[in-house]
């Protein structure tokens, strides 16, 4: 079966006038369709990196990016990405914060704005279309902008510490929220974390990056048992802190 | 965390005590209210009395002959220049000519400004480029250049906005363009991942997002135009209250002078009121 993403040998360097940085050196991995990899490593190992060049935003010094085996175009539509911060622009109301995809794809039709309130009902936001983003909490907030992401139709979402701006107890709750969110629309998705204990509770696979330039240090698996099918219930399992223990061990290496 | 969305947002929905306390109000709540209600009045009505006050005193050192009325005129003498001047129509005239010449240099200064600060950003190359033009221009009094834009453009309103736009627009463009390198740019990246290009940018973050900053700048501006359009009335005019000044105070007629003047601080007064209004109507728009 051909992998949804498949990165091989990627290299990427920074350049400026006082000279190169090396962000990351010869990374290569495969995410399968449906799977949720999660990709932690200490600040400055060039994680965001990887993602920009994932979708496109940077074009990669070396290497090869296939999505469904086809090497990837710069904007490709089958690819969402999630930003740190919401990001909600104030000028707009929620739902046509959530149309801004759709606008810049020229795909404001009926179809796709009924597709937008759907997702908005679904997701609880649905009082508040025509609110402002001020008016909303944190949480609330963090869906919207799924919804924003989730209204292009992608098939591989790019997540890039989307909770980490939250205080602790919503960022358990959104958490919750998204990873359920994606896992529900069967949705292909890399995580890019810091913290160790989001990536053991949302992922299938957790990549573990080194310090720059980033290199691949380890691959680990993540098993837990049927029942433990949510974050917050992952977090209760006695596997978590094995799981967390083992990729905090690599991580120190 | 959320500083930049949070800046026109509601601020009754995080404070709900704020509508608990109107329906009962405490002891010290109302004493507090009635003391704030009290200082306010205070200030308006000394503002009033201020007022009364420098021009009875002006008008009785000018009839005791403390000072001399015909250099330094009289609220009275003043009045009377005025109104006459209103009851023959002229004082409409000059005040109308002043004020349309404002405008339009005010408005080519606002789409300049916007149009240049937006072409800059477009090319860094071309930003750095011209740059040290720019601010040399902007630095430049530009009251130097008056009697050059008299001999190309002839004495006539031509020139008055194009001094007038000359005195604001540099500054404008340097204004804006500052302001857009500020923009965050998470929410570049934001429109990229969402598959747009620097058009989308344009549209969608860098003016919706720049509206305050605009509207700030609105602000100086229509006080530099007014400082240009004078300018320009003082060299080239033959109606306009910069004229009137001007022609005032060469013929000794200092009563025209001040009233010129007394008519000129209500016409700006009025320009500034007007924009603030535009300002708070686009930005509860918005």
């Amino acid at each position: 079966m051909i992998p949804k993403l498949d990165i091989q040998n990627l290299s990427y360097s920074y350049h400026t006038m006082e000279g190169e940085t090396q962000a990351l050196c010869d990374i290569s991995f495969q995410v399968e369709a449906g799977e949720f990899l999660a990709i932690a490593g200490p600040s400055g190992c060039g994680k965001s990196t990887l993602l920009s060049l994932i979708s496109g935003l940077l074009k990669p010094d070396t290497g090869e990016i296939l999505i469904d085996g086809e090497r990837a175009e710069g904007g490709d539509e089958r690819i969402g990405y999630m930003l740190q911060r919401d990001h909600l622009f104030e000028w707009r109301t929620i739902f046509s914060n959530a149309c801004l995809g759709l606008e810049i794809q020229k795909k404001m039709d009926d179809a796709h704005k009924n597709k937008v309130r759907e997702l908005l009902k679904t997701y609880g936001l649905a009082g508040f279309a025509d609110s402002r983003p001020s008016e909303l909490s944190g949480g609330m907030r963090q869906r919207a902008a799924l919804i924003r992401t989730l209204a292009l139709e992608p098939e591989l979402m790019l997540l890039d510490e989307p909770f980490s701006a939250l205080d602790y107890q919503t960022r358990l709750t959104v958490c919750d929220d998204i990873s359920s969110i994606i896992r529900e629309r069967n949705k292909t998705a890399v995580l890019i974390t810091h913290d160790l204990s989001e990536a053991v509770s949302v992922a299938d696979r957790i990549l573990v990056l080194s310090e720059r330039p980033g290199r691949i240090k380890s691959i680990h698996s993540i098993h837990f048992p049927e029942v433990a099918d949510s974050p917050l219930k992952r977090r209760n399992c006695p596997e978590f802190s094995a799981y967390f223990n083992e990729i905090w061990n690599s991580l120190r290496k | 965390m959320h500083r930049r969305q949070n800046r026109y947002g509601s601020s009754a929905l995080k404070y709900p005590e704020v509508f608990f306390m109107q329906f009962h109000e405490s002891l010290a709540q109302q004493k507090f209210i009635a003391l704030q209600k009290k200082r306010q009045q205070t200030v308006k009505i000394v503002r009033i009395l201020l007022l009364i006050g420098v021009l009875m005193l002006w008008e009785l050192c000018a009839r005791a002959g403390i000072i001399n009325d015909f250099i330094f005129s009289s609220p009275v003498k003043i009045w009377r220049c005025l109104f006459s001047m209103i009851l023959d129509g002229s004082m409409f005239l000059h005040t109308g000519i002043t004020a349309l010449e404002t405008i339009i240099s005010f408005l080519l200064v606002t789409l300049i400004g916007i149009f240049g600060a937006v072409l800059l950003w477009s090319s860094k190359t071309l930003a750095e480029i011209l740059d040290p033009y720019l601010v040399m221009l902007n630095s430049l009094p530009k009251s130097a250049l008056a009697p050059i834009l008299i001999v190309w453009l002839g004495s006539n309103m031509k020139t008055i906005i194009v001094a007038a736009v000359s005195v604001a627009v540099f500054g404008s463009i340097l204004t804006l363009y500052n302001g857009f390198q500020h923009i965050d740019p998470d929410q570049i990246k934001l429109i990229n991942a969402l598959g747009g290009k620097k058009k989308d940018i344009l549209f969608k973050v860098l003016l919706p997002g720049s509206v305050p900053l605009i509207v700030s700048n609105m602000k100086v501006n229509i006080g530099l135009c007014l400082v240009g359009v004078i300018i320009g009335e003082f060299l080239t005019a033959r109606a306009g209250l910069g004229y009137l000044i001007i022609y005032g105070s060469q013929v000794f007629k200092l009563d025209l002078v001040m009233m010129a003047i007394v008519v000129l601080c209500v016409l700006s007064a009025g320009f500034y009121r007007g924009i603030s209004r535009l300002s708070a109507y686009f930005l509860r728009q918005k």
